[in-house]
């Protein structure tokens, strides 16, 4: 988790949470290049319709400003990327700028995850693991659930140490 | 304007009144609640983006949790536009109105 020391943003990864980091940055950034679609509700959530009544009125916005959003977004997860150690587990430094990419980068991750999970209003996390976990503790749902709380404990963190 | 019969002439050439901007017209730019974005992250957000203070930031975040949605600025339509596409570079869920 990340604190504040002399002017930066630090944190220590375990190299299983390096891998995953890489993995949802990845993923994001795939998202945004190759899979680019406007139907999946993913892209959906991180594009939103700016005028959810008028489709020319949004078609006409995203003429405008999609190319710079996902660029913006794209950069922001290769700031995780390009921050991370290579192989193994390691200490990560950021500065102001990098910090602010990397909770933008989280949020889109996290957002992209809670699309993919159902996640709801009234959703319990724990209580959505605990179920998981009952009914096969070594599926794809239990994994992906964990990330997305890692995710948004490291987030936090980052913030406070932000706001700080 | 559907329903109305064909024109059997061309009509004269008239500007569409509704395109003529009033100088005055006020557009909204609204955030939408979302079961995702951290609380935090959505005040740490308007402040950053619109120099609010703490305690106006939080309350707008609060109208956005509890009322499900809320009004964060006010102004010329290519203002809100601006504003809207930062709101999505953060991943907050914001929409364009007329006020």
């Amino acid at each position: 988790m990340f604190r504040r020391q002399a002017g930066r943003y630090v944190a220590t990864f375990a190299v299983d949470e390096v891998r995953v980091l890489r993995k949802v940055a990845s993923e994001v950034v795939g998202l945004l290049t190759d899979g680019f679609d406007h139907t999946d509700p993913v892209v959906g959530r991180l594009f939103p319709a700016v005028y959810p009544e008028d489709a020319s009125g949004t078609a006409e916005f995203r003429r405008y400003t999609e190319g710079d959003l996902k660029t913006a977004k794209i950069d922001q997860a290769g700031a995780i990327l390009a921050a991370l150690p290579d192989e193994a587990g390691g200490e990560v430094r950021l500065d102001a700028e990098a910090a602010e990419a990397w909770l933008r980068a989280l949020n889109d991750a996290r957002l992209a995850m809670g699309v993919r999970l159902e996640i709801k209003d009234g959703t319990d996390l724990g209580e959505e693991l605990d179920d998981a976990v009952t009914e096969d503790p070594g599926s794809s749902r239990v994994f992906q659930l964990s990330v997305y709380a890692y995710l948004g404990y490291l987030q936090e963190s980052l913030l406070n140490a932000l706001i700080d | 304007m559907g329903g109305m019969a064909a024109p059997q002439v061309a009509p004269v050439e008239t500007p569409a009144t509704d395109e003529v901007p009033a100088p005055d017209r006020q557009w909204v730019t609204i955030v939408w609640d979302d079961p995702v974005n951290l609380m935090t992250y959505v005040t740490w957000v308007f402040q950053k983006l619109f120099g609010y203070s703490r305690e106006r930031a939080e309350q707008l975040m609060l109208d956005v949790h509890h009322k499900g949605r809320a009004v964060v600025s006010t102004g010329a339509r290519e203002r809100m536009e601006h504003d809207a596409s930062q709101l999505h570079a953060y991943g907050l869920w914001a929409t364009v109105d007329r006020s």
